[in-house]
Order: structure tokens, then sequence, then C-alpha cells
């Protein structure tokens, strides 16, 4: 059971979250202007380090989607960060 | 190819001290140059190996593994075999695969100790009754076995199972492939290391690919930890760590990779004699010959290469296992383990060129590469020696993903491969 | 008795249990393991290994046991291949031997052992190749296992599993671990130490020791005190059997008259003092019964008061066993030690005899040891204690990311590199003398007072090499369980299996129930030995977790039946039971899948009939009701949907759907325009953890999330539905405030009403093409406006509704059921909705896919109706079929299927390739080998024009 820290809630265990990709994957738009490619790319490709790595998850229990960067082959948790901007 | 293994020899030999057996396989110091190299001492790059040079006749291979023949997932898997699948894409290749299984202990002149036991999965709702149909039916249209059993058919293979009314998963019927079964999964990969250094393969172990070599935009060999290595034309088949490899190669595939946990009980006399998975719990298990429960269930929620069990999954397998016998309770885990699988998009396999010519791949098969072996190997020993697909690869290319044509049994069967 | 003779506890005859062994009655006492009471009673053929069927006899008193298993049938219980070594005997067990027939005394298989030269490591590969596996396997199987399953047992699920976090957790209670204790419960630390046999002490108990001026045992008891005066806690019985990710350390707590016990700790730090395992060593028939570790020799005299023999010879390698000389001397018995060193370092013990220079090169005797030969001359012994060195028990060390080196001196793999949060300490560090153990376990709590003073019987420890000679003759083995011999190791190194990984997989070495904790490190020194290698370039195979076998029900703990997988439970359920519902659970919903009297078919068609005719009230309430709300809100929406609803009026509701990126239908649905900044979006029951997900993840990726909310409150309104022609007017005598004239209240649109104090929404959307009004409340008020529904219906003949019957009533009208009616590959156009795809200009979820080759190629899948001949529906699942020559494929399958009541007649909805083209075609139907024709049709057969919406 590994234990991720959520930005707003703390220390939790690892079945209270879910992986929600890569960080840095940007939606390419508008559409008529991405090809079948550049689509692909961002619904399917992956770098999946294999070490440290930065993605996002969502701590399911509070809603909130954050930062986290971990070590895939020790689990070694670094840091998390919340991806809250702040109101225009 | 040697075909020395018997019972008389088997006699002979206790005679005399077993003195005159052989190395299994050679093992070969690199060389500088081969016409094909295959990465990856898995179940897949041995079987690779040795159809390259069974039925493509190249003499000069070699395959380069960096820890020891079949200690990926080969040697980490629950053993299935199994062809019942969804999309004809998908029959034609598992069903391939499962005829070789069935003449594969004879061409290998190796007990592989294919057990074709039967596969049952259980449906608990009239619901995953007509999705169990709808499955059945798919698989007879696309020419493999497989029947629609009651649940007195269910319970008639399986009398240990949950029978209570009030159990949370009630035994409506199932789906039923016969021809499926286990077999003893390192031997299937000392088979083809066996059979293909026969045919004169230089299988390098602790040989770790560093680096590829590319000429004119094409792969021409690898950098290894023992040096490099040229090759005419160059196959990797490394699930778990395709990603890996494919950032050595200078790009990125549509791979995840997950851990998958397995776990055997302490053995016990024969109580299970079918493959059985719960659609309600997704737990699946067997009995191996030496009368150990070998269990297994979905991913670890965590992308992961570390390969090591995790309690929650552990915790949700074995209790769905419980569910289905409560009888197993009485039973004791003995060892649990994990391998690193390649997870897909449509958890089909990725076979075909990659976006480095000259390199190609066998790799994505999610938590079922082990049934896919003689297939795997030699539809990437086909590419390899024509650098044309077989008819049976070409639906699992990369471009799939750009074009849209996904195989995903998941989407037409509801149930996860 | 004729060897093992008995003292102490064993004199006493108040205590005495008894209980059977392969059918004989025999008696023990209590504080007897069933090892120490076998052995007591004389026992020592304990059971039949599992290749060969060799006598066996136990090799050890602890976990590490290779042989002692049996099958423990007890209180109704039954525990297959229970470790003797560690189980409490109970009065009235059932003991049996495993891999036995008819018991360990006579086997009848025991000439296997005379086969042993055909069947090497391996043997299987070789043969059983004609006519094919198939014919023979059934036998091999009959053959292996260990214990026996009973069938008729089921245990109950009841073991409680408890989380603890804690400062310090130490595992061993051995004298490193109660020095560890001791220090950091003087230090106010909390500490949990947990012990795997049943008493506290370890080394302690058996052999002499004073710590700090007191006897050892005095000592144990002593810091079990301080212990508990500063709040620390010790679990005996129980296993600390893996550490997982971020230290967490699993115990298993044996317990007993009570259900084990799992534990899941989170120690800031954690303290291994496990100990070590003695190893065997190798040499002619090193396994015969009579043959056990000489630690164990002492813990069985010691503790238990059970003198194993009387002519005793010692082999060693090492200075261990002197005290182990001078215990059994005392107890009265013969000792000879047989060193297998030129010199040894320690003098002869007074009245013992010391060979040196003197390996044991066989043993004789085949139940029980006989005779033992030493430098070719053979020595009566009927009990042979052996040393071959100690292997620490380094598995949880390893499990935590450990890395080993060797130890040339203490000939061991001890503990390495520091893992962060964890220390190793004594005896599992490679550090087997009592003064250096105290002392590493009283620093590893940190402890800046003096170390414990400590005289033992062994001051000094050296060892030297004796590994596996192959040179030597005979069967020797390596693996006791597994029937590994020294000769299948030189035959796997002959085959190439030199990989410590293959040698292991190939002779299936340390791969018994045991795990090889007495058997890895022969086995990897004999490889070493036969290929020229050094043991560490040879090195270990994984230390994988549990440390010991661990009970599954432990592991499940309480998660059974609905604790599994809970199901989800209408307000309603009580009221529903009442009115005789059949439940079905439909997306872990428990919901009412038809009510009353007959067979479920005729109730079903009963109530399909009756909605159309009258009214149909169903309980609708895990409907999705997700609310948005927000200056951003329809923007939000406009993305997340298929469908534009910034264009919705408030107090309309407009149906759509939902894609993922991959363009295929998520979900579908329809939302409801509150206000100008609301909406309430009604996805479909099972959807709903997913579409608040979706919805959170696109309003915080891509809008402001402090301009935009998303709040599910599914579980806080109830929605009752009521469909048919007298729809309207039981609503309206419901009196909720609200006009329902169609122009007030047209179809897709809705009103705020109020019923006594709750207010209700009440949405004119219909699943069943009838004019219908879905009333939402509050939960608490669902039963009193339920049963005034009741009442209502009543003077209507309403029909109550079940989900068959409502399934049936919506599929007359080719209205879908996402994830039924669909599959993961439909896209909106398949559904005949292509409105948005062709038209919208602006961006939403999945709109890119919905363009690529395989979206936009002429054949797709459609829904279509099926007509078929005759009374009898298609099966659901069947599929359409096209022949072409010898050959068939599937277009696509029948996804719903249902006899209509009010139609008389089959209707079935169906995915078939390009669908539409093929509209009054027909088609041929495939289910399990038989054929029907259909006719391809549009999917709504039940009121084309729509007309019933408003009659």
């Amino acid at each position: 059971m590994q234990r991720f820290p959520c930005p707003f809630c703390g220390l939790r265990d690892e079945t209270e979250f879910h992986y929600g990709g890569e960080a840095g994957n940007d939606r390419p738009e508008p559409a008529a202007e991405v090809s079948d490619q550049g689509w692909a790319e961002y619904l399917h490709i992956e770098t999946n380090p294999k070490g440290r790595s930065r993605e996002i998850w969502v701590h399911m229990t509070c809603g909130e989607f954050f930062l986290l960067e971990r070590d895939t082959v020790t689990h070694e948790v670094f840091a998390s960060e919340s991806l809250r901007r702040a109101a225009p | 190819m040697a075909k020395d293994y018997s019972t008389l020899r088997l006699l002979r030999e206790g005679l005399r001290g077993h003195t005159g057996w052989q190395p299994a396989w050679r093992d070969a110091e690199p060389k500088g140059d081969y016409d094909a190299l295959v990465i990856g001492g898995g179940g897949h790059g041995l079987a690779t190996a040795y159809y390259l040079a069974k039925n493509h006749g190249l003499k000069r291979i070699a395959l380069v593994e960096k820890g020891w023949l079949g200690g990926g997932n080969t040697g980490r898997n629950t053993t299935a075999i199994r062809s019942n699948y969804f999309y004809p894409e998908s029959v034609a290749l598992y069903d391939f695969a499962l005829k070789l299984y069935e003449g594969l202990s004879r061409d290998l002149n190796y007990n592989i100790m294919f057990s074709q036991r039967g596969l049952a999965v259980v449906a608990h709702s009239e619901a995953e009754m007509e999705m169990a149909a709808r499955i059945v039916n798919a698989m007879q249209i696309n020419g493999t076995d497989a029947e629609l059993l009651s649940r007195e058919q269910v319970l008639e293979k399986a009398p240990l199972l949950n029978q209570s009314d009030r159990a949370r998963y009630p035994i409506y019927g199932g789906i039923w492939q016969g021809r499926a079964g286990t077999a003893r999964h390192d031997a299937v990969a000392w088979g083809y290391a066996r059979g293909a250094s026969t045919l004169g393969v230089d299988i390098i172990q602790n040989c770790e690919v560093t680096g590829f070599l590319v000429e004119q935009g094409r792969c021409v060999g690898v950098e290894t930890s023992r040096g490099t290595i040229r090759a005419g034309v160059t196959g990797m088949a490394v699930a778990g760590h395709s990603g890996v490899l494919a950032g050595l190669a200078g790009f990125r595939l549509p791979i995840r990779s997950f851990a998958l946990q397995a776990m055997v009980s302490e053995p016990v006399k024969p109580c299970l004699d079918t493959v059985l998975l719960y659609m309600g719990t997704g737990t699946y298990l067997s009995q191996s010959d030496k009368g150990e429960l070998v269990i297994g269930g979905g991913l670890d929620r965590v992308l992961s290469y570390g390969q090591r069990g995790n309690p929650p999954l552990q915790e949700q397998v074995i209790s769905g296992m419980l569910e289905m016998f409560p009888s197993f309770g009485q039973l004791k885990l003995l060892r649990q383990w994990a391998g690193i699988v390649d997870v897909v998009p449509d958890s089909s396999p990725i076979i075909g060129p990659s976006p480095l010519p000259g390199l190609f791949i066998n790799g994505g098969w999610g938590t079922g590469g082990f049934k896919a072996i003689p297939a795997g190997g030699w539809l990437l020993a086909h590419l390899m020696a024509t650098g044309e697909h077989h008819e049976i690869s070409r639906p699992f290319d990369l471009s799939r993903f750009t074009t849209g044509r996904l195989i995903d049994e998941a989407a037409g069967s509801a149930i996860a491969h | 008795m004729t060897a093992a003779s008995q003292s102490k506890q064993h004199t006493t005859s108040t205590d005495a249990l008894t209980f059977t062994f392969d059918g004989r009655a025999l008696v023990g006492r209590h504080g007897d393991t069933v090892a120490s009471a076998l052995l007591a009673n004389g026992v020592f053929t304990i059971g039949r290994s599992f290749k060969y069927h060799r006598p066996r006899g136990f090799w050890s008193a602890g976990a590490e046991e290779p042989n002692g298993l049996f099958d423990i049938r007890h209180q109704g219980r039954h525990h297959p291949n229970a470790r003797g070594t560690l189980v409490p005997l109970e009065a009235g067990m059932e003991v049996r031997s495993v891999n036995t027939s008819p018991s360990a005394a006579q086997d009848r298989l025991s000439l296997l052992d005379r086969l042993g030269r055909f069947l090497p490591a391996g043997f299987y590969y070789k043969t059983f190749l004609w006519p094919d596996w198939h014919l023979y396997e059934p036998r091999i199987r009959a053959m292996a296992g260990l214990g026996r399953l009973d069938p008729a047992f089921e245990p109950p699920g009841n073991s409680p599993q408890r989380s603890l976090h804690c400062d310090l957790l130490i595992i061993g209670a051995g004298p490193a671990g109660l020095a560890a204790a001791h220090a950091a419960a003087t230090a106010g630390r909390r500490v949990l130490l947990v012990e795997l046999q049943r008493q506290a002490g370890g080394s302690l108990l058996h052999r002499p020791a004073r710590i700090e001026g007191l006897d050892g045992t005095d000592w144990v008891a002593a810091t079990l005190n301080k212990l508990s005066d500063q709040g620390g806690e010790l679990l005996t019985s129980t296993t600390a059997y893996g550490i997982y990710d971020h230290n967490l350390v699993c115990l298993w707590e044996q317990r007993q008259g009570r259900p084990d016990r799992l534990w899941r700790v989170r120690p800031r730090e954690i303290v291994l003092a496990t100990g070590a395992s003695e190893r065997p060593l190798v040499f002619e028939n090193n396994d015969r019964p009579g043959i056990l570790s000489a630690d164990a020799g002492l813990h069985y005299l010691r503790r238990h008061g059970v003198r194993l023999g009387e002519r005793v010879v010692i082999a060693t390698n090492n200075d261990s066993v002197w005290p182990v000389a001078t215990g059994l001397r005392d107890a009265g018995a013969r000792v000879t030690i047989a060193d297998s060193r030129a010199q040894a370092s320690l003098p002869a013990p007074e009245g013992v005899e010391l060979l040196t220079s003197a390996p044991v090169t066989s043993v004789q005797g085949r139940k029980r040891a006989e005779a033992v030969i030493v430098k070719g001359r053979s020595l009566a012994a009927d009990l042979v204690l052996v040393s071959g060195g100690f292997t620490p028990n380094v598995h949880l060390y390893c499990q935590a990311r450990g890395r080993l080196h060797y130890d040339e001196e203490r000939l061991a793999f001890r503990p390495g590199q520091a893992v962060p949060g964890l220390q190793v300490v004594g005896a599992a560090n490679g550090t087997f003398l009592l003064a250096d153990a105290l002392k590493e376990g009283h620093r590893s709590a940190g402890s800046k007072e003096d170390v414990p003073r400590a005289e033992a019987a062994l001051e000094q420890f050296s060892i030297e090499a004796a590994w596996p000679d192959t040179k030597l003759a005979g069967r020797q083995w390596i693996d006791f369980q597994n029937d590994v011999t020294l000769k299948d190791v030189a035959l796997a190194a002959q085959e190439n299996f030199r990989s410590v990984e293959h040698l292991k997989r190939y002779t299936t070495l340390g791969m018994a129930t045991d795990q090889g904790k007495t058997s890895n490190m022969n086995g990897l020194a004999a490889m070493a030995a036969v290929t020229g290698r050094t043991i560490p370039e040879v090195g270990t195979t994984t230390f994988r977790p549990p440390y010991v076998p661990v009970p599954f029900t432990v592991i499940a703990g309480r998660r059974r039946g609905e604790l599994f997988s809970p199901v989800r439970r209408l307000v309603l359920e009580n009221a529903h039971r009442q009115a005789g519902a059949a439940f079905r659970e439909y997306g872990s919903w428990l919901r009412p899948a038809f009510y009353g009297v007959g067979t479920p078919e005729e109730a079903i068609h009963r109530e399909a009939r009756q909605a159309r005719q009258s009214v149909g009230l169903f309980d609708g309430s895990p409907l999705g009701k997700i609310e948005v709300m927000g200056p951003q809100a329809a923007a939000l929406l406009d993305f997340n949907s298929y469908n534009r609803l910034s264009t919705l009026k408030p107090g309309r509701i407009r149906y759509g759907f939902m894609l993922t990126e991959s363009g295929v239908v998520y979900d579908d649905g329809v939302v409801l325009r509150v206000s100008e900044d609301h909406f309430i979006v009604s996805c479909s029951s099972g959807h709903v953890p997913g579409v608040v997900m979706r919805l959170e993840e696109w309003r915080q990726d891509r809008f402001d999330p402090s301009q935009v909310v998303v709040h599910n409150s599914t579980a806080q309104w109830s929605t009752l539905t009521a469909t048919g022609p007298q729809a309207r007017s039981l609503v309206a005598a419901l009196d909720l405030g609200v006009d329902l004239g169609d122009d007030a209240l047209p179809h897709m649109a809705f009103a705020q009403g109020r019923f006594r104090q709750w207010p209700v929404r009440v949405a004119r959307v219909s699943f069943t093409g009838d004019r219908s009004y879905e009333l939402s409340l509050p939960a608490a008020g669902a039963l009193t406006l339920w049963q005034r529904m009741l009442v209502e219906g009543q003077k209507r003949e309403a029909t109550l509704l079940g989900s068959e019957a409502l399934m049936i009533l919506r599929a007359e009208k080719g209205y879908i059921v996402a994830g039924k009616d669909t599959d993961g590959y439909t896209m909106p156009m398949d559904l005949g909705l292509s409105g948005p795809r062709e038209k919208r200009q602006d961006e939403y979820v999945g709109k890119r896919a919905l363009f690529t080759p395989e979206a936009t190629k002429p054949n797709r899948p459609a829904l279509v109706g099926l007509e078929v001949e005759g009374s009898e529906p298609l099966p659901t699942g069947a599929h359409a079929i096209e022949r072409s020559g010898t050959g068939q494929r599937s277009l696509g399958f029948v996804t719903s299927s249902y006899w209509s009541p009010m139609l008389g007649r089959p209707i079935a909805l169906a995915l078939v390739e390009a669908g539409r083209a093929r509209l009054q075609q027909e088609i041929e139907i495939y289910h399990l080998g038989q054929q029907r024709r259909a006719r391809v049709v549009a999917p709504c057969a039940f009121d084309p024009e729509g007309a019933r919406l408003n009659a």
C-alpha cells in the first residue's frame, strides 16, 4: 500500500487516488487543425518513464487533481503540487 | 535439431548417472555481426529466434537477454493458455498460438506440459449470460471452440464453487473453452531456447541493450553491456519494458507499465481441474500439477516498474477467490510476486515495424502474453525475415492508433483481457 | 519410551493433552507444540517426502521447518499443511501426516525412492511426450500435492484486521529484539514487539546466559515487564510476513480459540531482529529421521524437556554446538562432536568426545538414524544433531529493497547498505554472539545508556566452510521438502541451468512451503562449487513475501459477501419488498426487477402491458442528479457534451450524449437547465461516479474552478416516475402545485413544485414513449410521496413497474441503454445522431476522434431493429452473420430482445455493420449453432409518430 500526499488532504492511501495521465500532455486544438497522428499522440502515446515521473492524479475523496512526482521503480514519492490557478 | 529427449533415453541415462545430457542451450559470446538480432530472452524473443531459424532458414541469428532466460513475464505469469476472444483479429492471433501450443512439446522435443483442462468464465446474472452468449457466438463464428455452459455444467466442472443461494456472485452459467488450459511456463522458454540453440542461434545472457546503432535513419544493431552487435534486422520482444527500449531507440509508444501480481497457495491434492475466472470478482485460478493454486487478478492501480506485489490488490484477489471457493479458506498463501506488463489502450498487442526502420516490435501484451508466445514469435520472425506483415499480425500494427481502428476486446465483450 | 526421554514438564501428568497421529492415540503436555509432543512420544518418522516418499522427521523447531507438515483437524476445523513446529498442541487434535498412504510409518509409495535414479531434476521435461502429456497428467497430479483439502469445511469470514501506527516496530523478541525494546521503552517511544513463537525470548529460552546479573529467562521476563510498564505492546505467535511499499508491515497474529488477525503496521522505524536459521550439512542420507538442527536439539531439551537421543553425534563446522553438547551431556546423553575442522577452536567439553577433521559422510538407518560414518568408521548414534552454520533471516530486509553482501568470515549473506527507516540487528545481521547482539539491539533504539552486560555459554564464534562436496558418494539432500539432491544441482549445472534462478526453477530447490529457508544457501554453494564460481557470484534468488505461508482467510479478513463488494440500496427498498418485489442487481444497485406473483415472465409482461394501458409507477432514484453551477456552467457542459447545452432555455430539458476523447458514446441522458447558471445532469445510474469525475477533470483543467462547481446530489434525491396514459391524472392528484397543462409543462420541460414540506421537481421526460412525469424530491420525502402515489395509483389500475418491464417499454421505442445497446466502439453517428458532429464549430470532448479514418468509414455499425417470424424472441447475444464461400463472419449482434406484450410479437435491437443500408433486408442470425432469419427495421417498433408522449 503506497501513500500519496494530496496537497489538500495530506498523506492518504493509494486506494483513494486515481491516475490522470502524464503531466504536460496538452490537448491539441482546434480539432480541424489536428492531424490523425497528432490526435493519436495526445490520446495514446506515453513517455512511460522508468524512474522519476511527473504525473497528474486525482484524490477521489476530495475531487482535486494535482501533480505528483514519484519514482516508478522504487515508489519513492518526491512531491505533490496543487494545480489550482489563481482566479483571473 | 536434437530430438534426444525420450523415456528410453531417460532410462538409459538413469543407469549411467545422467552423465550424457548436454546443455539445454549453448551460452554464446557475442560476435560482432549477425543477419538478425532478437532483443529479449523471454518466451516471445526465444520463439522469434527459433522460428527465424526454423521457418526462414536464417543462419546468423543472435538473441540478447539482459538477465537470465525466461526471467521476465514468461517466468512470472499464471500460465493460462486460451483463445476465448471476441473479435476475429484476436481469435486469429490467439487461436494460432493455441494451435502451435498443441503441437509444441513434440515440435520442440520438450515437454511443456500443455494441459488442455479447459477454461470456464463464470457469469452471475442474466445480463452477464447475454454477454456470455454474445462472446460464445463470436468465438464459434470466428472458428474456435466455445460452449455456453448452464449453472449445472459449471458446477460439474468445478464442484467446489460457491453454490449458496446467498452467494455474492451466484452462478448462472458461463463460457467454456475446452481446448484452453495451462502449461509449464519456464519449460516454454527453455524448450524454445534449446530448439533455437540447436538450430545455431547464439543465445547471449546477461547482455543488456544500452542503445541502438542508427545509420542513415535505419537501425543496424545495438550497443550492449557486452559490446556492439550489428545486425541486418533487429526485433524486440521485451514486454514490460517496451517503453524503455523505445526510449533508447528515440520513439514513444502507446504503452503504460503496470505491475501484475500473481500468487500461489501451498500445494494440496487435486481440488480444481479447470482454469476458472469469475466475471464478478475478476479473480482467476487453476491448480498446478504440483498442487499449488495459481491465482491472479487485475492490475495494480499505480503505474510501476517495481516487480513486487502490493496488499490492496492481493487482498482483493484473495477475497475474490474465497467468494468463489469458500473451502479454499483452509489454505495458505505461499508466495506472491509481480511482473511488469505493457498496457496498451485497446489491450491488444503491438506487432509490426517500429518508427525506426530496421527495428520491429513485439510487445504490448498486457496481462496475456504467455498464451501468445508461439504466435508472437512466429509473427515477429515473419516480419523480420520478410519485412512484411503476416496476415495475422497486420491488424496489430502500430498504425491502428492513428487510424482509430483499435482492437479492444473490452469494448466488444465487456471482459478485460 | 525408547529413545526420547522426558523430563521437567513432561514428568507431570496433570496437564496431559490427548491427540492422535495417523490414527494412533498419543499423549502430550500443555505447552507442547505438535512437534515436541510427537518427539516426546518417540515419533520420528512424521511424513514422507514430496517426490521419493522418503521417511522424514523434524529438522527444526521453528518457521524454517521443511518436513514437519500435517493435516490437522480440531474442533470442526481443518488445517492442511500445518507446520507442526509452530502449532500449539491442543487436546483432541487429529494430526495426520501428509503425502502418505496409509501412514507416515507405512507408506505404499515408498518404492519410488528406489526409482530415484530415473527421476532426476526436470525428468518430466524429457519424457511423457508420447502420445502426449494428457495421458500422464492425472496420475502425476494425484501423486503431487501435500495435504488434503476438506471440501466440506468452509472457514468463516470473520478474521479481524487492525491498522496501527507506532514509533518503533521490533520484529523478533530474541535477545537483540528485547534489548532494542528495552532501550526504546526506556526512552519513552511507542513500541510494538512481535515474536513468531508462542513465547518471547528466542535463544535465551534454551541457551544458558546471564544478563545484567540475571538468568537469561529472568532477564526476558524483566524486560517484558519494563516494556509493558512503558506502554509498549508485545504480540507473540505473530509473524511479520511482509514489508511492502512505504514500509507497510503486515503481521499475522495466531490466536487460540479466536480467529487469527491481520495487522497492518506503519512504524516510523523498524528493527529487524529476526534471527538466523541453522543450515544442514550435506552428506549421504542427511535427510533421515533423527537428524536435526543442533539448536533444535537443545530447544526441544530445554523448552519441552524432551531429550531426543541417548547416543548423540553432533556434526558441525563451527563453535555454536558446544553448549548443545554440554546440555545433552548434562541430560545424560553420550555425546560426540564430529567437527569437520582440522582444529576446533574450543577444547572438548568435559565428558564429550571431540573428533576433528571428522566430517560426517553418511548416516545409516532408514526410519531413524542408527549410525554415522565418520572418517570411514561407523559410530552408533540414535540422534544426529547438525550445524552447518547459520543463515541470517534477511527476508524482510530484502523485501524492503535491501541488498545483501557475502561475509566470507561468517559464511553468510548479511545486510549490506542501509535501508531508510530500517535496521537489522543480532543474528539476522550475522551477529551470532549474545553480547554483540544485545549491543546492536540496544544501539538500534538510539539509546545512550549502557549496554546490558551479558555472559553466555558461547563466547566466541568461528566457522569453517564445509559446503557440499560433489565428490562425495551417495544421495545427499539439499532441499528436504522438494527432494532436491546435490546430484540434481550438478545436473542443472551440466545442462546449463546455472543462473541461481534457473537452478531454482529447474530443480525446484527452495520452492517448497519452507521457501528454501534451510536449503537455499547449500544449493547456491553447491552451484558455486560445481561451476567454479564464488558464492556471491552465484547470488541469491529474490526473497518474496510471505515469510511463512499465511492463511487466505487472514488476508481476506471480513471482505466477504456484501463486504467484498457492497450493493447500493434504494431508500424505498422495504416498501418494494412489501409490495412483493423480486430484486436483482443492476450496475451495483439492488432494484426491483418485477413485482408480484406468477412466473417472472408473466409478471414482467403484465407490468409492461398495464403501464401502457393505465399508469406504471417506477422508482428511478439511482438516476444521476449532478448539479453544475456557476457562471461557467454552460461552457463546461458544452465542452463535456456532444450536444450543445448553452442554448437550452431555463425550465427545459435536452437529451444527448457524452463521448470519451476517443469519440465513443460514454453515456446518454438528459440535462435540465434550472437557471442561467444552474444545470442538473441526469446521467444513467451506473455512470454517476464517472460523469462526476470527468466533469471535475475538465472543470479544473480548462475552466476557472471558482466560476463553476460540480455537485453530486444523486444520493440525496429520490426520483419516482409515473408513466402511461393515466400519469397526468395521477400526478395531478398529488397536488404538487404545478400547472400540468401541456402548454405550461410540455414534453422536455420541468417545473418546481412542492409536496408537503419537500420541494419536488416535476420533469416531463420519458423512457417509455408514453406521457411520463419524473418526480424528484429529497430522499427523506420519498416514502411519503411513494405511498401517496400508490394510493392514487390504486384508483387508476396502476401497476408497479420493475426494471425488467421498463426495459421492454424502452426497447419497444428503440431507446438505448448505454453499455448494453452500445459497445466500446459506438459513436453518436452509429445511433443516428450526426448533427453536432456536422455542425458544431466549437470544441467538445471526443470531437477530433469523430473524424479519424475509422470514424468516417462507410460501413460503420448502426443501431437497428430486427423483426422475426414467429413468437420466439431472438436471443440477446445472437450474431448477425454473412457467409462467403466456406467462411462466415459476424456483422454485429443483438443487444436487446424481448417479447412485446403490446405488439404481440418479438422485438429486438441490434448493432449491425452498415445497418441503415440494410433496412428492410433480411439477414441471417446465428446463435449457438442455430440459424434464423430476421428483417432489419428501424429501432422504434411502437408508436413511431410519438403520439403517446402527449396522449
